[in-house]
């Protein structure tokens, strides 16, 4: 049961992972390629290390699970805040119509 | 099909789907227009190694690659925060020199 469970895990893992790919290489614009790339690739990261975590399964394994979703869970929205503030003040022409506050 | 049998196929679907990740995820470093695009690529290529390594933990059954992958989280997050940062001052420096500098100096890129 743990194995089945395991294993929908990594697929879904696995999967989110490549949408994140495939978004990063076909959407038009930076801000549309961080929507794809920080949250399908967390989300996938996630599922992942919970499926590792299911499979080997003894206390510390679980605990550096948790901690590492937890930083992951933390930083990602940083890092894209940082470079998103980049683009949004040294890029000139968006791929289309933007709003600038 | 036994529950071990399952795991095996799910692991081996799941090492091609990340690889072709890691794929694309170059594909975009190489084009990407500006600076920001492949910061962007670099962070999902880290993000994309986390998951080869949780599933190479799967595979193999060793807690060791747990290791590799929080240190890759903080390396690529770090890297990520320079390379942005570094973006930001460059543009900034090239305003304030004038745009006769910020052409010169572009032409050293």
């Amino acid at each position: 049961m743990i194995e089945v469970l395991a294993g929908l895990l990594v697929l879904a893992g696995a999967g989110f992972t490549l949408i994140a790919a495939i978004g990063i290489l076909r959407y038009p614009d930076l801000l549309t390629r961080m929507h794809a790339s920080t949250k399908a690739g967390t989300l996938g990261s996630i599922l992942v290390l919970a499926a590792m975590a299911l499979v080997l399964g003894t206390m510390p394994v679980v605990a550096k699970t948790i901690a590492t979703v937890l930083f992951l869970l933390l930083t990602a929205p940083i890092a894209a805040h940082m470079i998103g503030r980049a683009y949004v003040r040294t890029e000139k022409t968006p791929a289309h119509d933007t709003t600038r506050d | 099909m036994s529950p071990a049998d399952f795991l095996d196929w799910c692991v081996t679907i799941g090492f091609v789907m990340v690889m072709a990740a890691l794929a694309i995820g170059f594909v975009r470093l190489a084009l990407g227009p500006s600076l920001a695009d492949r910061v962007v690529a670099l962070d999902m290529m880290t993000i994309t190694i986390i998951v080869f390594c949780g599933i190479y933990a799967v595979y193999t059954g060793d807690a060791s690659f747990l290791d590799v992958a929080i240190v890759l989280a903080l390396i690529g997050f770090l890297a990520t925060v320079a390379l942005a940062r570094y973006a930001e001052r460059r543009y900034e420096r090239d305003r304030d020199t004038g745009p006769a500098a910020a052409t010169k100096e572009g032409a050293d890129d």
